[in-house]
């Protein structure tokens, strides 16, 4: 199974995000990820949904959500031709010992920090599933005292918008 | 489309039966409640009967409901009566169905039949009092997330949070109900949305930027069915429900005439195509016809219009149909390659698609058209050798199948006929001849017991000209019985013929067959006449009759229909051992189609 990043513009009402969530555990499809967040139009939405589906079940997926009422418009948007990211905030202990590696290690990803205590630095950092997986990796032997992690949004390349593009 | 007003949507809709009421004349905006406003769109939008029952919240609706006289409101006893009669008036004249409920168990007793109307694109409208807003969400007295609670079952459904939204939601509800692909659709209302003042004018200018239904079908895949059907040597019309929701019933026939091929009419589409037409070769399914589940199974090219692959009609769907390209033709796009991956996907209305095709077939036969005699000398011979039939009981008592043929030689085609669900039902299919369009009507997708008596009373209300029979099992018929008195009272002079078997028929059929015999829970006790169907029925103010034997079947059901005035109640008391075939067991493929217990057509064939 791949996974598909699809865009989804939904109506701005109550209720939606409820629908497509229902949507999905309903016809048995999961979930990787979900962003939802405000679009330049205040009547309208947009999810970026990642879910990992084969091709045929993919299409289903997708005239399901077009279905809901108030589903306006689908792209799948290819990673090769979008700009991908997440946000990561992650605790890392950190006292006098080993700050500066874990600073060596902040440096490297070009993630920053955004809080320090005698004891932890909070880490926020951008990018790819990838990038943000290898982070977490080398933090790791400081010791992750918590993290939070948001779902992928994403944009296609290029001049294009969404509404223009062709849809699903 | 995204702004179609109301007068635009009853001009998409034409009604067969009697042309809709000319909107009111209306004018500047007036100060009205919600309530008012709420029963003046109902009228502007041509709803002739609501199906409800008044209660806590609703209770504002009800008020300026009384005083209309353009909709009828039918007090029903349980709302799911309710909504199965919305169901059967929909399914009975191609309109809308709407019923009225008010909050919590009001509303969750109308989820089994939006569900039921939901597997059968019913187009029903639902209208549920709420709790007031203030109160929403702090489980207030007779308070349920209905919205929530429907979502999976509805098409579409809403909570209307301020009273100048009313015209417009119920607007979008009729449009989304009826359009597309139809549904159920919900409408909750809070008390105090329905009690507000607000400014009412009509029409509203409806709002729905994420709802484009398809019905104009795309000319390339029409040309490749097209070139499909002039080069296919055993193709089948497999014929859903669409094909009655898109009033394509005439197109069907001239295109079948046109191709030669035979027809399959699915259990929601019984009465598509004429039963008497020499192409029709029976329903297709668990419970089909030998011919047309064998048709199906050695096809080359599956023309199907308006179905969409129920696992009831394939079957095991590995094993379904393995020599037949398949061209697909529906109106909701996530029905193609849903369950079998279509060759030729068609997004369309029937009607359309159908139109489009009888053009493009008919450039194609220009240059050849195939030859289809050997296909018909097959199917002739499945036909003749393997009809549909029974045995008498042998226990000597009444046959079930013998009832309900009797029912539709002596009633006759221009009837409507609804069942329950289980063997009743299956017989109801096979041994009635329908030879029109919506006259059968039962529930297909979801099965719901207890269908038939409140899908009755709906559909009289709606075709009061013609004579509708429920045929209904003594095990559903328990289930809903208690809208008889809403027919009595009402005067909808329904007939009922309960196939009294004594027992969950359908089910212990299957512990014969599955289960060594072993009857867990079916035996209803209905054989020692607890309850006794004719007292019942004269307890509910309707006329009582018993047939016991053979003999006096035709003279019992002459009687029912003489009686006018009243509802009438046949308790057929049947020999409980009678079993539905042909068979495709679950899971099975069908290719193992039993034509009666042990025998097994396609086995013993060698045909390709």
């Amino acid at each position: 199974m791949t996974k598909h990043t699809m865009s989804v513009l939904v109506e701005n009402k109550p209720g939606v995000l409820a629908r497509v969530a229902g949507l999905f555990s309903r016809r048995g499809f999961n979930i990787h990820s979900l962003a939802v967040g405000p679009t330049e139009n205040p009547g309208v939405s947009r999810m970026t949904i990642v879910v990992a589906v084969d091709e045929l079940p993919l299409e289903q997926v997708t005239k399901q959500l077009n279905k809901l009422i108030n589903v306006i418009k689908i792209v799948e948007l290819d990673p090769m031709v979008a700009v991908q990211r997440e946000l990561l905030l992650v605790k890392v202990r950190a006292d006098t010992t080993v700050r500066s590696e874990v600073l060596e290690t902040v440096e490297l990803f070009r993630a920053k920090v955004v809080d320090v205590s005698p004891e932890a630095l909070t880490v926020e950092a951008t990018g790819t599933d990838d990038k943000l997986s290898a982070l977490l990796r080398m933090l790791e032997p400081f010791g992750i005292r918590e993290m939070v992690q948001s779902g992928m949004v994403a944009l296609g390349r290029g001049p294009r918008s969404i509404t223009t593009g062709s849809s699903r | 489309m995204t702004t179609a007003t109301p007068r635009e949507m009853s001009r998409q809709m034409p009604n067969p039966t009697s042309p809709p009421k000319p909107a009111p004349p209306l004018g500047a905006p007036v100060r009205l409640t919600g309530a008012q406003a709420l029963v003046r769109s109902l009228e502007a939008l041509g709803c002739e009967a609501v199906f409800g029952i008044p209660g806590g919240t609703i209770l504002p609706a009800y008020d300026p409901l009384l005083d209309s006289v353009r909709v009828r409101h039918v007090l029903v006893r349980h709302e799911q009566g309710a909504g199965h009669a919305a169901t059967g008036y929909a399914q009975a004249t191609g309109r809308v169905g709407v019923c009225m409920a008010t909050s919590g168990p009001g509303a969750t007793n109308l989820v089994t039949p939006l569900a039921d109307a939901y597997m059968d694109s019913v187009p029903v409208v639902a209208i549920t009092g709420q709790q007031t807003r203030a109160l929403i969400g702090t489980d207030a007295f007779q308070e349920a997330d209905i919205t929530g609670i429907t979502m999976p079952v509805t098409k579409h459904n809403m909570l209307v949070k301020d009273a100048a939204e009313i015209p417009r939601a119920t607007a979008e509800a009729f449009h989304l109900a009826a359009t597309g692909r139809p549904g159920p659709v919900l409408v909750d209302i809070p008390k105090d949305v329905l009690q507000d003042l607000m400014s009412f004018a009509w029409p509203p200018e409806m709002q729905l930027p994420g709802y484009r239904p398809i019905t104009r079908p795309h000319g390339k895949q029409i040309r490749e069915a097209a070139r499909l059907i002039a080069t296919s040597h055993r193709p089948v019309l497999y014929v859903g429900g669409g094909v009655i929701k898109a009033r394509a019933s005439r197109g069907l026939r001239e295109l079948a005439e046109l191709t030669g091929a035979p027809v399959v009419t699915t259990l929601m589409a019984r009465g598509a195509f004429p039963d008497s037409h020499p192409q029709h070769v029976g329903m297709p399914g668990m419970h089909g016809t030998v011919a047309a589940v064998a048709a199906m199974q050695r096809s080359d090219l599956l023309v199907t219009l308006g179905a969409r692959f129920d696992d009831r009609v394939t079957g095991q769907l590995s094993s379904f149909a393995p020599y037949a390209a398949v061209v697909h033709a529906d109106i909701d796009p996530a029905e193609i390659s849903k369950n079998r991956r279509a060759d030729v996907p068609i997004v369309g209305d029937c009607a359309e698609v159908i139109s489009e095709l009888m053009t493009a077939v008919r450039a194609e036969f220009e240059s050849a058209r195939p030859d289809l005699a050997a296909w018909w000398q097959q199917l002739r011979y499945w036909q003749q050798t393997f009809p549909l039939g029974y045995d008498r009981p042998s226990d000597g008592m009444l046959s079930p199948q013998f009832a309900i043929e009797r029912i539709g030689a002596l009633v006759g085609p221009d009837a409507i006929y609804t069942a329950g669900v289980g063997q009743h039902q299956m017989w109801a299919a096979q041994f009635i001849r329908y030879e029109r369009p919506r006259s059968w009507i039962n529930s297909g997708g979801l099965g719901t017991m207890g269908f038939a008596v409140p899908a009755a009373m709906g559909a009289k209300l709606g075709r009061p000209d013609l004579p509708v029979w429920a045929i209904d099992g003594d095990g559903s018929f328990q289930m809903t019985n208690q809208e008889l008195a809403t027919c009595a009272v009402e005067n909808i002079p329904i007939k009922v013929a309960v196939i009294n078997n004594g027992s969950l028929g359908m089910v212990r059929q299957w512990q014969t067959l599955f289960y060594s015999q072993r009857y867990s829970q079916t035996d209803l006790g209905t054989h020692s006449r607890i309850p006794d169907f004719v007292k019942l029925a004269e307890a509910l103010g309707c006329v009582g009759l018993r047939c016991e034997a053979e003999p006096d079947v035709d003279r019992v059901i002459e009687q029912a229909m003489e009686i006018d005035n009243r509802p009438v109640v046949i308790d057929f008391v049947v020999g409980k051992d009678a079993q539905v075939w042909p068979m495709v067991a679950a899971g099975t493929g069908n290719d193992h189609i039993m034509a009666a217990r042990g025998i097994r057509p396609l086995f013993t064939e060698d045909e390709l």
